[in-house]
């Protein structure tokens, strides 16, 4: 009883294999539609790899400024920073001090004498501080912009301290911005659902057709007194193998195309503008190195579960006997 | 050992295949069915073999009917009864070798049993030189062979062999039905379903004709009467 227990799956195991290596035309179709299911799989994560880093750029292009009165002192503000990182809607602040905002002006106009020479007429330095805040969601500069119009700040001679908020200049963008993004990543998992469960019909109806040619096998093993295990576990076997060596060829398809996505992407582009597609470059490549232990589960585990379920549901009509 | 009590099937095109049937059949007989096709002797078999249920009436295998029989007593139940067809149903991607090995695996034999076995009865169905060929390269005498091979490697209590030779020609046929009467000797029960006169009366003993899912005739010293 002890031998059977560890014999039949042993057998069951060298008939999966032998199976999927006889079955040569037929394992062969299954691979390639299981490849190509898995490679779209794959770039269904890719494409939404690619879109969540487009969103991050996105997001991070919108922001608000707030520019302090000249009179501010700087222990003022920095306070108030204090405030605002403390709220829950903000990511991050960035304080320019006026003097920080004066020596990034002359940077820029070092060589136009007539800007230099008009800042110079002037005397003094006519640039405000400044606090360049980012939520961690597009939709709450609103409730950023009200919180500080309503706390209205003041210094200790209680005089405002904030000059100008531009969230009502960029207010009409980041309104729709904070509709469409949301909208986008919905649209996007929902197009990953419909993607994913038309892969898995094409995968689960060729494995069907494949176990439709060995109804005559299966019957014959039944009528030998083959219990539905026996008969079953090398169908379930072959599929796994099916899944397994497309999981692999997929894999190496998706590192290939990762590896050469960075020049494609370029090329695309045009060289021109490869500074404007920073964000989009070694997006493919970064994320494949990053991710590589889940993209390997992902792709060899669903190749694995696809073939090996499909074999087990499409066995199960033949069984009846 | 067997036992069809007042069995009548129905298919569900409302055809009658076979109609209050009832007949025994000792341990260690040699029970020809003849009929024409369509007179119910395939039917007869998947009956006895759990592959169809009757309409109406049982079958009994020894005290046992085989249509209340739950799936695991249904496989041991397939394991005492050999089954021959007249397509071999031979599994195509496997070699003679491990087609017979099959049925062994089935039936929880071990690897040395298979090993020493599966040559031996090879022999006994002079086929042993094909052991590592596939049934595509077999002819029909040969697959045959094998198949008879394959239903007696387990030693059943029964074999049942539909048309066994249907698609053979006269001289592998008369060795076929030579080899199923070597099996009947050793002691196995056989039943055999054919439409072919010589064949009938080759074999002689226990004759069934069916006529249209009917018995007409159960004769212990029958001849083909169609």
């Amino acid at each position: 009883m002890k031998i059977m227990i560890l014999t039949t799956p042993k057998r069951i195991f060298k008939t999966g294999f032998v199976n999927f290596w006889r079955n040569g035309f037929l394992s062969f179709t299954a691979i390639v539609i299981l490849t190509i299911t898995l490679l779209s799989f794959g770039a269904l994560i890719f494409a939404g790899a690619f879109g969540q880093a487009m969103l991050k750029e996105v997001k991070s292009q919108v922001d608000i400024n707030i520019y302090f009165s000249l009179s501010a002192s700087e222990q003022s503000i920095l306070a108030l920073r204090g405030e605002i990182d403390d709220l829950a809607e903000v990511d991050s602040t960035v304080f320019v001090s006026r003097d920080q905002a004066l020596a990034d002006f002359q940077t820029k106009w070092q060589n136009n004498t007539l800007i230099m020479q008009g800042l110079q007429e002037l005397g003094s330095n006519p640039f405000p501080a400044s606090l360049n805040v980012k939520a961690k969601d597009p939709g709450q500069y609103g409730g950023i912009a009200n919180y500080l119009e309503n706390k209205s700040p003041t210094d200790e001679s209680g005089a405002p301290i904030i000059d100008k908020i531009n969230y009502q200049e960029n207010k009409l963008i980041i309104d729709r911005l904070g509709r469409i993004i949301p909208a986008v990543e919905q649209t996007g998992i929902i197009i990953t659902i419909i993607f994913a469960i038309v892969a898995v019909v094409v995968v689960f109806n060729t494995i069907r057709l494949i176990t439709f040619t060995a109804r005559d096998e299966i019957s014959v093993m039944k009528l030998v007194g083959a219990s539905n295990i026996y008969v079953r576990g090398p169908l379930v076997i072959s599929g796994m193998m099916y899944g397994i060596v497309a999981g692999i060829i997929a894999l190496i398809v998706i590192a290939a195309v990762a590896y050469w996505s960075d020049a494609l992407i370029l090329r695309f582009a045009g060289v021109d503008t490869a500074a404007n597609f920073a964000f989009a470059v070694n997006v493919f490549s970064d994320y494949f190195t990053r991710n590589f232990g889940q993209l390997f589960g992902i792709i060899l585990g669903s190749g694995i579960i696809l073939g090996g379920i499909s074999s087990y549901i499409a066995a199960r009509r033949y069984l009846r006997v | 050992m067997i036992y069809y009590d007042k069995v009548s099937k129905v298919f569900k095109d409302k055809t009658k295949a076979l109609e209050d049937i009832s007949f025994g059949v000792e341990p260690k007989e040699f029970v020809t069915i003849v009929g024409h096709s369509g007179a119910g002797k395939t039917t007869l078999m998947r009956l006895l073999i759990a592959e169809d249920r009757p309409t109406e009436g049982a079958v009994f295998f020894e005290s046992a009917n085989i249509h209340r029989l739950n799936k695991k007593e249904t496989n041991r139940l397939r394991r005492r009864i050999g089954t021959v067809f007249q397509d071999y149903r031979l599994i195509p991607t496997r070699t003679v070798y491990e087609n017979i090995a099959f049925a062994m695996e089935a039936a929880g034999r071990t690897d040395a049993e298979i090993a020493a076995d599966v040559p031996h009865v090879l022999e006994l169905v002079d086929i042993g030189h094909k052991i590592w060929n596939f049934p595509r390269e077999l002819s029909g005498g040969e697959s045959q062979r094998v198949a008879i091979a394959r239903a007696i490697v387990t030693q059943p209590d029964v074999i049942i062999a539909d048309e066994p030779t249907g698609n053979l020609d006269p001289a592998n046929t008369f060795e076929i039905i030579r080899i199923l009467q070597k099996i009947n000797e050793l002691g196995t029960t056989v039943l055999l379903a054919t439409h072919n006169k010589g064949v009938v009366d080759t074999v002689g003993g226990r004759i069934i004709t069916m006529k249209n899912g009917k018995i007409v005739l159960d004769d212990k010293h029958g001849k083909y009467v169609l």
